[in-house]
């Protein structure tokens, strides 16, 4: 395992942002749906008056504030993080992908910081209008900054709305309503926040289930388990809609990822789903290995979810390296030999401005021109390093469909047995609802794993592959730097899971 | 409207607009020096817990300014982004790492099951004040005395001392910048304590902050003196506007000041104002010198700015080779976008507007301590 790693600059600084985004997406969610559930708990409590709705919602603020903490702590980091260790990157399309960045400060986390304070300390401070006022703004906030990163993210994985600048060598902005309405941005926003949502109703459920469980706070667990289930299963159904429409978005736009998915490797009509399969890790593209050691297919069912279309065409891994000339799919291996002429021409052309041969310059522009479209790939070494980690890819994504369609039914259950008023006897729930709380985490991340792992070798895909992107700095410092997060984080995690327990088991106040 | 504008005026405008930014993100810094304060003042669990709560509910306010300078410097000066957090890693790495910790400081410190205790968090915070400020200051110190690194023809950065940025704490200039900011963070967060903080039945805490005030100001004094001989004699940085060529200025951030005598002004009346405020505050008893002070403050850090940037000088020159200087032309982004982030920041007035309004509906009670010891105290920092 240990030698396969490459101890390169771009894998460590690949680790850390892996380590980085993982660790603050365990907060993010919860922090995104949390907050509503506080909005919606203390809008009961403003509309009835009644104290012990006050008491439940101020419970939940409670830990939705330990969470917050170490999800502000996180996060700061991955803004940072694009200019240490992705420099080159940071330059190059800066013009486009620093916009949302500073958007999603100036509208969204100024909201966040000014109103989580009275959030918090405000209750006999400011009016109950007011104070309830602020914690939607809180809401607001929070899932707005979710919209900027991901209108980012969203930019990553189908750039749009932008050109190529030979003078400055970088992409520039054209369309700015094209990055920030693009099919992906929407998609991106859609898929995290439900997923947020989804996860929060689950955690206000584990909660409460725990107290049914130990018969304390009663009426308070289930008032909770009644607003979160109705929440979660709208959210979850949102989620199973919008993933949905991010594998459609995926087939136009990133068919590898797709592909990778789903690992196939050989395009075909009625493209078949694994329901569950067992790759074969050693297959490389072009051989002529079995992809799978063991599979189960629906067949049909991927021409559908792709392409809307029953018995249609998905191109493979391999149409996708080496090119279908009868489907009219242009391969990798195509693709980086016009990307090295791109490079070429580029270099000629920045060479001859310099020295003043304006005719060379002009002439080698407009051959660069012609190519320009492939500049991304011409980086690449090899057709085969278009491929992604095909395994990571497939596993993370069945685990993550998995478990999105079994919390729909979780969902369901806590939300039948509320409604008939007996959710105290139905014990058996309990567990499950805890073990969905954590499976979502799982489910979460694994989502993560296949928007970006899917996606390499791109950090801005077709563009700009993570070997010219990154940051020119000796390897160790980013290694020193990634172990420095870990422990960080780790033990800050450590922290706030203990805090977390400890405030659990306090439990809420009692209103009589 | 702003699409009409042309590439200079907007550059010109992005750099007011990241300096107004930097320049209230020092203001605010009055959350990092009451953080450096806590164990000096506090000598009792009740007046640490008073500074604590009292700082602790605008802390988010500071960071989210910080983020935002970093983001707005990414969306119009890219080229700054990439050069000095990819170039001058550690430095930034540092200042981030201080940061990471405060965040989770405030709210873990008291609940139970924290993991270090409390004094842990407490040591966090203050070495988010003390540590993380002074790197603050040494970085922006570079803005003056060049950093190291070169440009290849497509803009990408190639740092060329192995200490990665840490060099910079070996020039005084750059040291005394970072520790004047850190000192006056401490008069900034005194005096807040000060104005926020309902004294009642604490006279010895309230004498205590008080002469803070003053003690912190003699302390950044000498510092104050080091950055301010050293702009008005150093060699500067210069950039010829009709070929772009750097070189090297005598007496550049001198004549600056001479050439933008509004510049000149703004840092006499920021300074004024902070003394103003330390006097009133140490000898006629006045609670409210932090709205002097900090207006002081945003005051001196436009000046820093103003001289760094305008008046062709490069903000972020390169020791070793010139011609790699980042100016707000060379490093800026395109019209297009600087065009659109414009638009966006009309909003800006918008926030700044119910960030005050908060601030006054939250503060116009003074903080008692029977707030944080009543029934309620499980949900104060």
């Amino acid at each position: 395992m240990l030698e396969q790693i490459d101890f390169a600059t771009v894998n460590w600084a690949r680790a850390q942002f892996a380590l980085t985004a993982m660790y603050h997406w365990l907060f993010v969610p919860l922090t995104l749906g949390l907050t509503f559930l506080c909005a919606f708990f203390e809008t009961i409590y403003v509309k009835t008056g009644k104290e012990e709705w006050k008491a439940l919602t101020k419970f939940w603020m409670k830990l939705f504030g330990i969470n917050f903490a170490i999800g502000v702590a996180t996060g700061i980091i991955l803004e940072f993080e694009f200019g240490t260790n992705w420099a080159n990157y940071s330059w190059m399309v800066g013009d486009i992908f620093g916009a949302p960045l500073a958007i999603e400060g100036i509208v969204a986390f100024f909201l966040e910081a000014t109103f989580f304070a009275v959030m918090f300390f405000g209750w006999n401070r400011v009016s109950k209008g007011f104070h309830l006022f602020s914690t939607w703004m809180v809401a607001i906030g929070s899932n707005l900054s979710a919209l900027w990163i991901l209108v980012a993210n969203g930019w990553m994985q189908f750039p749009t709305g932008m050109a190529f600048n030979p003078d400055t060598a970088r992409f520039e902005m054209k369309n700015f309503f094209e990055v920030v309405f693009s099919p992906y941005a929407i998609s991106k926003f859609t898929h995290a926040t439900t997923s947020g949502f989804v996860l929060s109703s689950l955690f206000v459920i584990a909660v409460a289930s725990y107290y049914l469980a130990r018969r304390r706070h009663m009426l308070m667990a289930k008032r909770s388990i009644a607003v979160a289930s109705v929440f979660g299963l709208i959210a979850s159904l949102m989620l199973a809609f919008t993933g949905d429409e991010a594998a459609f978005v995926d087939a136009k736009h990133q068919p590898m990822k797709l592909a990778a998915m789903e690992g196939l490797w050989n395009g075909t009509s009625n493209a078949p789903i694994v329901a569950f399969g067992i790759i074969n890790g050693m297959k490389e593209p072009g051989d002529f290995q079995d992809p799978f050691v063991v599979e189960f297919k629906i067949p049909g069912l991927l021409s559908l979810l792709a392409n809307r279309q029953p018995g249609s065409f998905v191109p493979g891994i391999n149409d996708l390296v080496f090119g279908n000339k009868k489907q009219g799919i242009t391969g990798a291996e195509e693709m980086i030999e016009k990307g090295r002429l791109a490079i070429r021409y580029l270099d000629e052309y920045k060479k001859a401005k310099k020295q003043g041969d304006i005719s060379a310059a002009s002439s080698a522009l407009s051959e660069f021109n012609k190519y320009k479209d492939f500049l991304g790939y011409g980086h690449l070494k090899s057709p085969g390093e278009a491929v992604p980690p095909v395994s990571i890819t497939f596993y993370s994504f069945h685990i993550m469909a998995a478990a999105g369609t079994a919390i729909i039914l979780i969902f369901l259950l806590f939300l039948f047995y509320s409604v008939r008023g007996n959710i105290e006897r139905a014990t058996w729930l309990y567990p499950i609802g805890i073990i969905f709380f954590i499976l979502a985490f799982v489910a979460g991340e694994a989502g993560w794993v296949v928007a970006e792992v899917g996606r390499q070798p791109w950090a801005i895909q077709g563009l700009l592959p993570v070997s010219v992107a990154r940051t020119d700095i000796a390897p160790a410092n980013v290694k020193l730097t990634f172990f420095m997060f870990l422990i960080t984080f780790t033990l800050l995690l450590i922290a706030e899971i203990r805090i977390m327990l400890k405030q659990i088991q306090i439990g809420p106040k009692e209103v009589n | 409207m702003f699409g009409n504008l042309d590439l200079a005026t907007l550059q010109k405008l992005w750099w007011l607009l990241a300096s107004v930014v930097g320049s209230l993100f020092l203001f605010l810094n009055f959350v990092q020096g009451g953080q450096t304060l806590i164990w000096q003042l506090g000598k009792t669990e009740r007046e640490k817990s008073l500074i604590i709560n009292s700082i602790g509910r605008k802390w988010e306010l500071t960071f989210t300014t910080l983020v935002l300078f970093g983001g707005a410097l990414f969306a119009a000066f890219p080229k700054f982004y990439a050069t000095s957090f990819g170039g001058a890693y550690w430095v930034w790495i540092a200042i981030l790492f201080t940061f990471i910790v405060q965040a989770v400081s405030f709210e873990y410190r008291r609940k139970p099951a924290n993991l270090f205790g409390p004094l842990v968090y407490e040591a966090f915070l203050f070495i988010n004040g003390a540590v993380g400020i002074l790197l603050i200051g040494t970085a922006v110190g570079t803005f003056f005395t060049g950093s190291n690194f070169v440009l290849n023809e497509y803009n990408l950065v190639k740092w060329t001392n192995p200490m990665r940025g840490l060099e910079a704490a070996q020039n005084i200039f750059n040291i005394s910048l970072g520790l004047f900011l850190v000192f006056n963070a401490r008069v900034l967060g005194a005096l807040y304590l000060l104005n926020n903080i309902d004294f009642t039945g604490m006279d010895n805490f309230k004498k205590r902050t008080r002469s803070a005030v003053l003690t912190n100001f003699i302390a950044a004094l000498p510092f104050l003196l080091v950055v301010l001989i050293g702009l008005l004699t150093m060699n500067g940085f210069g950039v010829n506007p009709a070929t772009g060529a750097v070189s090297i200025v005598p007496f550049k951030y001198l004549k600056n000041l001479i050439e933008m005598p509004i510049v000149l002004v703004i840092l006499l009346v920021g300074l004024g104002l902070v003394i103003f405020a330390v006097y009133t505050a140490r000898f006629q008893n006045k609670d409210n010198g932090i709205w002097f002070a900090g207006l002081g403050t945003v005051l001196v850090g436009l000046a820093i700015f103003f001289i760094a940037g305008y008046n062709n000088t490069p903000f972020y020159p390169s020791k070793v080779d010139l011609n790699s200087s980042l100016t707000i032309f060379n490093a800026s982004s395109s019209h297009y976008t600087l065009t659109a982030m414009t638009y966006v920041a009309l909003i800006i007035p918008v926030v700044l507007a119910y960030i005050a309004y908060v601030w006054k509906q939250m503060d116009s009670k003074k903080l008692k301590s029977e707030e944080l010891e009543g029934p309620d105290a499980q949900e104060n920092y």
